[in-house]
């Protein structure tokens, strides 16, 4: 498979304290990658960068084989869903305002928009009432679905989640869980899932990538890390999850 | 460097639509006159003469102290109004030689003035106490009250400051005391009320009968002359020649005992200036004052009313237009910046601590008009400070994720400032407009102090005439328009913040 989106030795450094070691990383079309680490290990920002919300220091991003620059970026934008915790959704917009926004400013033919408002409803199984509500008035789970319909809204070909299940509590996050699992299934769309818990990542990777300190300690299947781990640190990282490991999902 | 030219575009535009405005019909003869009631009746009974010489002419009413008036006149923004020889030589010309008529043309001439017409009575500086108090110190003169060191004195800020009064009595008599600065209208009831000892009053003033005053003797002859003449553009003659030979024939029609009477009338009756120059004008003015004084309601619709509001409404509003089309672009550049944030911040917050009259009497020599523009100007300046900073903050505080998604999206940032981020600051811009609003139907009031009409208009003569239903005639209508703009900015907020904004009601 070739890679949608791939990075070159990309280095970031905040205030002359680096965030992320020169590392090469390539996300292949059509697979659920999962970053996993704990906090500070540089997952999210390997997310913002790929975004164009960050600048690399050095090395450079590329997408579907074009280098990322300040005059492409929002063209790129629009080809990548981005799903942040608890939605990222913009008060002053109803549900379905923040859904529409970018196809509107990009003129879209209103009778396509409302197809496609309905399709994603039905994907993400919100009803058309709670849409026309504003974000304050919705529950945590279905402000995350609709987050993710406005991240599905072009069909774009990636989609870039950052903790999206972090502020649920455990009911919801369990059955989000399970219908993300489908419709990353369905959608077959090249997904990168920012988490820093191992049952999350075991439940949806078909890669795991461990990140430690900026760096890569390893990438590969859950079986890979758990039976040939590269170094000591990813059996501790496993073990200290392995309480949460047995939880039934 | 961009943003600096779009301010001078701004206020060059404001100038521009001002002057526009000015410049339509033929020019009128604008008189003048200062803010006390010798010189509103003055500047009517000099207006009212051009009117009988069928001349188109604009009376701007008590627009403020002698430098403002000689600034006014000096720019043409005014052709005549009167005023002392005294004054003309100490505090205008600085020349203490220069106090006959020929002397005062020879200083004046170079700059394109004139002083003349002198109307027929001498209005000089005294000072005055109480009558039973004078009687029992036994002053009689100025050089008794130098004798008492431990009277109180309060003086009005101009006599305070000219150099023709307080500074040459203090020396000539040697009075060892600091005297307060207080407006003149007030200073009667202050020294009634046994606050102050001895205050400054005119020879003409109306109040001597009233409060029993005692006048005391200029015994070293410090005082000069103030006999009233007009002052006036040399080419006065030539543009307006008949209101020109009308206002010589007011040469000597006036003494002293009718000036008394003149100011008595206004200041005591209550009657208009404008009826007491017209009855004056007529030949009817030792007819008593018809009927008892107004009515507060009456004062308060009487016939300027609408005037006024008209006025007051287009200070307040216009200058607000143009500081929200320069303040929400400044803080928008203060919020992207944090070089420009600091440096315009800086900036409208000095502004904002320029006491208003200072900032007015700066303003009249470097736009060489007084009136509307300058009042315009000031208040364009005060409502910048709410407005950017409130701009700026309003955009500072939308939470760090919700500008990130805004980016993420794709949205370039023209779309990412008009679709999320105003409407994010949108609450706290708007409370920084109102805030401006308000403060500007207040400060407004002032501008009628240089000519720019509005309820100020009432306050000032109110405080010049001593009376106190003229003031809350002009200050009632000023605090009921704030109210009114504080309820329409809330029906404002309601309309125009996104109900996903407000707090939610009972009822959702």
């Amino acid at each position: 498979m070739s890679a949608l989106i791939r990075l070159e030795n990309v280095a970031k450094s905040y205030g002359g304290k680096p965030v992320l070691a020169p590392l090469s990383l390539d996300f292949s079309a059509g697979a659920v990658t999962v970053l996993i680490g704990e906090s500070g290990c540089g997952k999210s920002t390997l997310l913002r960068l790929i975004l164009g919300l960050l600048r690399p220091d050095g090395g450079r991003v590329l997408f579907d084989g074009r280098a990322l620059d300040a005059g492409n970026v929002d063209a790129l934008r629009h080809r990548i869903g981005y799903v942040i915790q608890d939605g990222g959704l913009f008060p002053h917009l109803s549900a379905e305002r923040n859904v529409t926004l970018l196809a509107r400013f990009l003129r879209r033919a209103p009778g396509a928009i409302d197809a496609r408002v309905a399709e994603l409803a039905g994907l993400v199984r919100i009803d058309r009432q709670a849409l026309e509500r504003y974000p304050r008035d919705l529950s945590g789970g279905q402000r995350q679905r609709v987050g993710l319909m406005r991240a599905l809204m072009l069909d774009p070909p990636a989609l870039l989640l950052d903790e999206p299940l972090g502020a649920l509590d455990p009911i919801t996050r369990a059955e989000l869980q399970a219908e993300l699992k489908a419709i990353f299934d369905r959608l077959g769309k090249t997904v990168v899932l920012v988490t820093h818990d191992m049952n999350e990542a075991a439940h949806f990777a078909d890669r795991i990538v461990l990140l430690r300190g900026g760096r890569i300690v390893q990438q590969g299947t859950l079986a890979d890390l758990l039976q040939r781990p590269a170094e000591p640190y990813v059996r501790d990282f496993i073990r200290s999850q392995a309480g949460r490991l047995q939880e039934p999902v | 460097m961009r943003r600096a030219g779009v301010m001078r575009c701004i206020v060059l535009g404001m100038f521009a639509a001002l002057a526009a405005s000015a410049c339509t019909a033929g020019e009128p003869l604008k008189v003048g006159s200062k803010r006390f009631t010798e010189s509103y009746i003055l500047g009517e009974i000099v207006a009212q003469t051009a009117q009988g010489a069928r001349v188109p002419v604009v009376h701007k009413p008590g627009m403020g102290a002698t430098g403002i008036l000689f600034a006014a006149v000096k720019s043409g923004a005014i052709d005549v109004y009167p005023e002392y020889t005294g004054t003309i030589a100490f505090e205008l010309l600085k020349d203490r030689s220069a106090t006959d008529l020929a002397a005062i043309n020879r200083a004046l001439a170079p700059l394109g003035l004139g002083a003349g017409v002198p109307l027929g009575f001498n209005n000089s500086y005294a000072l005055a106490m109480l009558e039973a108090d004078a009687e029992r110190l036994g002053i009689v003169s100025l050089s008794d009250l130098a004798r008492h060191p431990r009277l109180r004195f309060g003086l009005s800020q101009e006599f305070l400051n000219r150099a023709d009064g307080w500074p040459v009595l203090r020396s000539a008599y040697r009075f060892g005391f600091e005297p307060a600065g207080l407006d003149h209208g007030l200073a009667y009831e202050a020294l009634a009320a046994g606050q102050i000892d001895a205050i400054d009053v005119y020879t003409t003033d109306a109040k001597r009968a009233r409060y029993r005053l005692r006048v005391l003797a200029d015994d070293r002859g410090v005082f000069p002359r103030y006999d009233a003449v007009l002052v006036y553009r040399l080419d006065l003659g030539a543009r307006f020649p008949a209101a020109w030979s009308a206002l010589q024939k007011l040469e000597g029609r006036i003494s002293t005992q009718r000036m008394v009477a003149l100011n008595a009338q206004a200041e005591l009756d209550g009657k208009p200036f404008a009826a007491v120059a017209r009855d004056f004008l007529s030949g009817a003015d030792d007819a008593p004052a018809a009927g008892a004084r107004a009515g507060f309601l009456q004062l308060l619709f009487g016939a300027d009313f609408w005037r006024l509001t008209g006025q007051h409404l287009l200070l307040v509003f216009v200058s607000l237009a143009f500081a929200v089309a320069g303040g929400i672009p400044l803080g928008i550049a203060a919020a992207r910046d944090p070089g420009v944030a600091r440096t315009v911040l800086a900036i409208v917050g000095v502004v904002q601590t320029v006491p208003s009259l200072a900032l007015l009497a700066f303003l009249i020599p470097l736009l060489g008009t007084i009136g509307t523009l300058p009042a315009l100007l000031a208040l364009f300046l005060y409502s910048l400070l709410p407005i950017v900073r409130n701009t700026y903050s309003g955009l500072l505080d939308i939470p760090a994720a919700l500008q990130e998604a805004a980016r993420a999206l794709g949205l370039p940032a023209t779309a990412r400032l008009r679709l999320i981020e105003l409407p994010l600051a949108a609450r706290s811009i708007l409370s920084g407009v109102k805030t401006s609003a308000v403060v500007n139907v207040g400060t407004a009031t002032i501008a009628a102090f240089i000519g720019a009409g509005g309820y100020g208009e009432r306050i000032a003569s109110g405080l010049a005439l001593n009376d106190n239903a003229v003031l809350l005639a002009g200050a009632v209508p000023a605090a009921g328009l704030a109210l009114l703009v504080e309820a329409l900015f809330s029906q404002l907020d309601r309309r125009l913040i996104s109900a996903g904004l407000q707090s939610p009601g009972p009822g959702r």
